[in-house]
């Protein structure tokens, strides 16, 4: 887990001081490209897993449970989230 | 759209690749992928700190801004953890790595595989991967097309709060067409900027 702050901090770090560089700020690309290497792993570990492959049933079900948990849960706190606030009278 | 379609094209080709037992060895190093993994958060980080509209984004920051990422983090795992719990599907932290996505299913399943592989086996890590990868994917598309709805009975903070990380990138249009106004431009934003910041974070901290 430090790891993965470390590097995020890292990367904030030196693209808040390197923003004026354009080829910085195109970082969007670069992330993509890494995103599909990433993905193209992933794919290779779930090909290789036929067991895996047989489940994709139960694991779209557990999926979309969270999915929608998670769904519902954000626009119920959101909606609690508004009602604090127009009691307090802030914004709408 | 041409992105999501280049992604699915990588993952897809890595199945069948896999499944074909055509992958070159230099592929399966370990090593690599958490060379990968390290320079996409890397990234990821210096896209945040680069951003041009940070300045702005500052200007229009006020600290209320802040409850409705708190909000959404903490109802999207307490939600998401009690279903897990409910459905029997493996340790509440699984479940609560997976929920940590808030979205960004990409960088959400990558780590899970990669920090689950040593602990959990590469089998049972790449599992919780898939669940990782295509909960998020469902919960981009139900923030996406239901977009008009959750802004019609929550508010816009509601569909902000629902799109997780992408109310700063995929559904952020889709949110300002149903917003009352640009005043939600700055929250959709700092909220997206905020999970972006926390996925990696959270991921890695629920995972084994």
């Amino acid at each position: 887990m430090f790891r993965i702050l470390f590097l995020l901090v890292l990367g904030a770090g030196v693209g808040y001081a390197l923003r004026r560089v354009a080829a910085v700020r195109r970082v969007d690309r670069t992330v993509r490209l890494t995103v599909c290497f990433l993905l193209f792993l992933f794919g290779v570990a779930l090909g290789e897993n036929r067991e895996l492959l047989g489940q994709i049933g139960r694991v779209g079900g557990e999926a979309a449970a969270v999915a929608l948990a998670g769904a519902a849960g954000s626009f119920g706190a959101a909606c609690l989230l508004r009602r604090m606030e127009r009691r307090k009278g802030g914004r709408p | 759209m041409r992105d999501n379609l280049l992604m699915l094209a990588c993952l897809c080709g890595g199945v069948a690749l896999g499944a074909a037992d055509a992958v070159p060895a230099v592929l399966l190093r370990p090593e690599l992928s958490v060379a990968a993994l390290g320079l996409l958060v890397f990234q990821v980080g210096l896209g945040l700190g680069s951003r041009g509209d940070l300045r702005g984004l500052l200007r229009a920051f006020r600290w209320p801004m802040l409850l409705l990422p708190a909000f959404t983090v903490a109802s999207t795992l307490l939600a998401a953890g009690a279903v897990w719990l409910l459905l029997g599907a493996g340790p509440l932290r699984d479940g609560l790595a997976v929920a940590s996505g808030m979205g960004y299913y990409s960088l959400s399943s990558v780590i899970i595989v990669h920090e689950n592989a040593a602990a959990c086996g590469a089998a049972a890590a790449a599992r919780l991967g898939a669940v990782a990868l295509l909960a998020n994917v469902v919960r981009e598309l139900v923030a996406l097309f239901g977009c008009a709805f959750f802004t019609r009975r929550g508010g816009s903070g509601a569909a902000i709060a629902v799109a997780g990380v992408t109310s700063m990138d995929v559904c952020l249009p889709a949110i300002m067409r149903a917003a009352p106004g640009p005043a939600f431009l700055p929250v959709a934003l700092v909220h997206g900027i905020l999970l972006e910041a926390a996925v990696p974070v959270l991921v890695t901290a629920f995972c084994h």
